[in-house]
């Protein structure tokens, strides 16, 4: 493989990982206040197909995001408001989450399947660009790649260094103690499920404006589960969410190059790379945290009620 | 003011009453929805919820539906009970498919009473194996369950892709990722004349019996729900957590591959590319409906296999698109969980103001 | 009174028996994907709506989508027949096993099966010609290319996928000598983010012209985007890529649901394994792109011609395959039963048949 070839594999695994990178920055604020949300699949289908409608009705892909945004964060809202206000299981909460979303997007996204739209341009950034190698792979992708490498940063920096990162992780950490100390618990968790909705609506619009930019029913095939399976992969750490979404970005493009390079495996086979991979990597990161047990939220999956608090 | 409490202990009364509220919540939205579509909301409901139920064809391919679902369900149950994040239902059934079908094509020609039990058992122990992997990685590296049971899911999906595309097609088949179809000698049982019921159905009710014993009657049943509530106190008992561990996964592991070869062993009868719609990931939310309690999701099960029944009914009988049907579902299921709130809480209308807390 | 009023039931009885019989002629459709895939499902369901507009009135017709090709199958093809159904269309391969054992137990209902390959008294089959169209994508793509290299996207390795290969490699092969084939299988009909990832995965190793046998705009989409050239599959895909889009092969269901129904209400329907392709207009080429050479585009038609006209027929012999064995001999041309199990690739393409 030569380095042509190389920078434009590592630039497709941006672009790859980029969807994935999105939803699971929103996943990973929402897991560390305790709620596990496994509807993504439903919402980010929801963001897709209301981005696109959005942008398709007004020409404006901007308007798009803003919709597919907005959209997410409503959808979040329901599933906010079944498991936190009514304590309903947030297992089964978030998979009726994906039934009904995968539904109602069908249902609202009938009227446009084989229309199209002039979705986002790519958007060179001079001088960073010409840097030889790197400045192809990281800039001269478009608008929401960049967005992704910005909220990337801004999440890692909220989530680790502020007062908002530590109010969210004692929430999720030990929400009576958060609650004893005059944290509203519930508040917290509202806005951490929220900004998960609004993060996995963004990245439908990602997935129906930019990577593909057109509606189809079902068009995010599986990636809400990817995510979900990131944001442990990188121990509820946001910087290693970045990293792990490239790599499974190019390990789930790997198996398209090697073909088109003429390895001659079972297509079959070499699709399962990338969840290979991920298991192995997995099994070594874990292994070496052997010691610093339970990297997850401590409350994670777990209702919390203040009114039994009293 | 409504006032709204937790209970001390969970209303029974409520137990029943809160899923018929929130099937008459369903309704009210479900004509409302049915209305908007300009279709009648009456027969639309009766379609979708009456009609699967209304002959015999249909009670049978409802039992049919419900075997893998309740299967899967059930060992989910256990699993989740002892606090293991198994959502690997799906690759486990699939390689208990895989597995079985390697076996009864080997015995295409044969003609020995032990084929059956001897396929039937190659699919089980397939999908033990299966469930055994992230179970192993789990207690020796401590690496997630959840990531790794949904990449061994994928993983197990290509496997099988592979070998129908592959060593496992049929060779007459022009070529078809197909297996050819088993023999007579390895299919299932079918138990009446009409209709697909097959020995698999039997298994399956069978199997939510024997997890119920084994989780209320027995000390490991004991054990596990001690695991599940009190991870700390269960330690000081000195129960073992990893035998527990390895007992639940493995249970599981084994009645999902179960449902993997009673479906190509039964309503199948051979191996194709799609062996399960999603089964796996049905039955997690089979589980949590049936509340995490083998018989209860015995209940769930069928409930869910006649709402899926019904989505495709209504497509034939009033050409409703599979996206409202989809809506349908998953509003019910709000409703369903909705409700269970009034399990736990007492609400209840005062005139006084007492404060309330938040 | 009582006999009056019991002779006026029965006449009303007999009066609604009758008007049962004429009931509309009804239908039935299963399909594997959502209607909304704008593929395989999506034509299809084209090719039903107009069944039901050339026949206003007699003919209605029902379809269930998303249908599992699992133990799902038979049942809803079971419940087609049960509901009334007088001919029920079975559109995915993995629905042959199924629509077998339910045609058995309905011997009054007509079933009709695409892509498979067993039939029975009331069951018959139905396929495109695909590598028709597939040809003409060849020449063109061997016209186009400036780097010699052309990527093919396939779906599933099975022998539909290998014929279509090899129908448009030869074609290329006829105008351009040179030209180099780069397969890469997705392992999927329709996933819009693979196939977009397919192609990119192409054009980064040199690959300018794209065929696709996947049912997605995406990959064209792709295309345009880097200044390459595709071919839009199934559907006229002009409007996705107004600059790339060289033409589209369009399938089109209509024409032979028409005819069969017709057969059926009219009694001469017999069971066969019927091919559509240029030939019976289910196959066509669209939206030839404006911006394409004049030599290419009359090529382009010439070839069409020739196609329908049965001048030129891909398969026949001698065709060698790129293990040095002579598969079709001279002067031979496949059956179509022969045309159903293609599996080899014609000598000059690099890969092997993937197992």
């Amino acid at each position: 493989m030569d380095a042509e070839l190389l920078s434009q594999v590592l630039f497709a695994a941006i672009k790859t990982g980029t969807p994935l990178l999105l939803i699971a920055l929103g996943e990973v604020i929402c897991e560390k206040s305790g709620v596990l949300n496994l509807g993504q699949e439903g919402m980010m289908l929801m963001g897709a197909v209301v981005g696109f409608l959005a942008a398709y009705s007004s020409g404006s892909v901007g308007l798009g995001v803003i919709g597919a945004i907005i959209i997410g964060m409503f959808m979040s809202l329901i599933f906010a408001f079944l498991v936190l206000h009514l304590g309903a299981n947030q297992v089964a909460t978030g998979l009726a989450l994906t039934i009904f979303g995968t539904g109602l997007s069908a249902f609202v996204g009938s009227g446009v399947v084989g229309q199209t739209v002039q979705g986002f341009q790519p958007l060179i950034i001079p001088v960073l660009s010409d840097i030889p190698f790197i400045g192809h792979i990281l800039f001269t992708h478009d608008l929401l790649v960049y967005l992704s490498f910005v909220l990337a940063a801004l999440v890692s920096y909220v989530a680790t260094k502020t007062r908002i990162g530590l109010i969210i992780k004692a929430v999720g950490e030990n929400p009576h103690a958060a609650n004893a100390i005059g944290i509203k618990v519930l508040r917290v968790r509202y806005c951490a499920v929220m900004f998960g909705g609004a993060m996995a609506g963004l990245s439908g619009a990602y997935m129906s404006l930019v990577y593909t930019p057109m509606w189809i029913e079902n068009m995010t095939s599986g990636r809400g589960w990817i995510a979900l399976a990131l944001v442990v992969f990188a121990s509820w750490r946001v910087g290693r969410i970045m990293l792990g979404a490239y790599l499974f970005g190019l390990a789930s493009i790997m198996h398209l190059v090697l073909q088109g390079m003429g390895w001659n495996i079972s297509p079959n086979l070499l699709a399962m790379l990338p969840y290979v991979a991920t298991v192995v990597v997995m099994v070594i990161i874990s292994a070496d945290h052997f010691k610093e047990k339970l990297l997850a939220p401590r409350s994670l999956g777990k209702p919390f009620d203040p009114r039994q608090m009293a | 003011m409504i006032r709204v409490q937790a209970r001390i202990e969970q209303s029974t009364l409520m137990k029943i009453a809160s899923p018929l509220l929130a099937i008459f919540l369903t309704l009210i939205f479900g004509s409302v929805l049915f209305s908007a579509i300009g279709k009648d909301p009456l027969q639309a409901m009766q379609v979708l919820l009456i009609a699967p139920l209304s002959d015999m064809y249909n009670i049978g391919e409802m039992f049919v539906k419900m075997g893998p679902l309740l299967l899967c369900a059930v060992g989910l149950s256990l699993c989740y009970r002892a606090n293991l994040w198994n959502i690997g239902a799906e690759g486990q059934l699939l390689m208990g498919a895989l597995g079985g079908s390697t076996a009864a094509l080997a015995f295409i020609d044969s003609s020995s009473v032990l084929a059956l039990p001897i396929t039937l058992i190659c699919g089980v122990v397939s999908g033990m194996l299966w469930a055994a992997i992230p179970t192993y990685l789990k207690l020796k590296f401590n690496s997630n369950l959840i990531l790794t049971t949904i990449m061994f899911n994928y993983i197990a999906l290509y496997l099988l892709l592979w070998a129908v595309h592959g060593p496992l097609r049929d060779p007459e088949g022009y070529g078809f990722p197909e297996s050819a179809l088993f023999s007579d000698i390895t299919t299932l049982p079918i138990l009446f004349d009409e209709g697909r019921i097959h020995l698999g159905v039997i298994f399956a009710i069978f199997a939510a019996i024997g997890a119920w014993v084994l989780l209320n009657k027995s000390h490991i049943g004991f054990q596990i729900r001690v695991f599940g509530e009190d991870e700390p106190a269960a330690r000081y008992a000195g129960f073992n957590g990893k035998k527990i561990s390895w007992i639940v996964m493995l249970f599981a592991g084994a009645l999902a591959g179960l449902a993997g070869v009673a479906e190509v062993t039964g309503p199948i009868g051979q191996l194709i590319p799609s062996v399960s719609p999603g089964y796996g990931y049905s039955a997690i939310i089979v589980a949590y409906l049936g509340r995490l309690h083998p018989l209860g999701a015995l209940l769930s099960a069928t409930f869910m296999a006649v709402l899926y029944m019904g989505g495709d009914l209504a497509q034939i009988e009033i050409g409703v698109p599979t996206a409202v049907v989809g809506m349908f579902q998953g509003v019910l299921l709000f409703f369903l969980l909705a409700c269970d709130f009034f399990i736990r809480y007492r609400v209840s209308f005062i005139t006084n103001n007492n404060p309330i807390q938040e | 009174m009582k006999l009056k009023s019991l002779l006026l039931g029965l006449g009303l009885v007999a009066g609604i028996s009758a008007a049962q019989a004429e009931d509309p002629f009804k239908v039935g459709f299963v399909y594997v994907g959502p209607v909304g895939d704008h593929g395989w499902s999506y034509e299809h369901n084209r090719g039903r709506e107009e069944l039901e507009k050339h026949f206003e009135g007699k003919v209605t017709t029902s379809y269930v989508e998303n249908v599992a090709e699992g133990a799902d199958a038979e049942r809803v093809i079971t419940q087609l027949a049960k509901s009334g159904n007088d001919l029920i269309f079975t559109t995915s391969f993995g629905y042959m096993n199924p629509t077998l054992k339910v045609a058995k137990r309905f011997p009054k209902t007509t079933f009709e099966h695409a892509t498979g390959y067993k039939r029975s008294k009331n069951l018959g089959t139905y396929a495109l010609r695909t590598y028709e169209g597939r040809y003409v994508s060849g020449i063109a793509a061997g016209m186009m290319t400036k780097t010699n290299k052309v990527g093919y996207i396939g779906s599933f390795p099975i022998p539909e996928v290998f014929r279509d290969i090899n129908s448009a490699y030869m074609a290329a092969k006829t105008v351009n000598p040179n030209v180099e084939f780069k397969i890469v299988w997705v392992n999927s009909w329709y996933d819009p983010g693979k196939e977009t990832d397919a192609a990119n995965a192409l054009m980064d190793q040199g690959v300018d012209v794209l065929l696709q046998h996947t049912d997605s705009p995406a990959p064209l989409i792709a295309a345009e985007k880097r200044g390459m050239r595709a071919v839009g599959q199934a559907s006229d895909m002009s409007h996705f890529a107004p600059e790339a889009h060289i033409f589209s092969v369009r399938d089109d269901w209509a024409p032979y649901y028409i005819k069969t129904t017709e057969a059926v209400i009219n009694g001469t329907y017999e069971p066969a394994d019927f091919w559509g392709g240029f030939k019976d207009d289910m196959l066509s080429i669209a939206s030839i792109n404006e911006n394409l050479p004049a030599d290419v585009k009359a090529k382009i038609k010439v070839t069409y011609d020739d196609i329908r006209s049965g001048k030129i027929s891909p398969f026949t012999g001698p065709i060698t395959n790129n293990e040095g064995k002579v598969v079709v001999e001279a002067g031979h041309t496949l059956t179509d039963t022969e045309l159903a199990q293609v599996n080899w690739y014609v000598e000059g393409i690099t890969d092997a048949i993937p197992h």
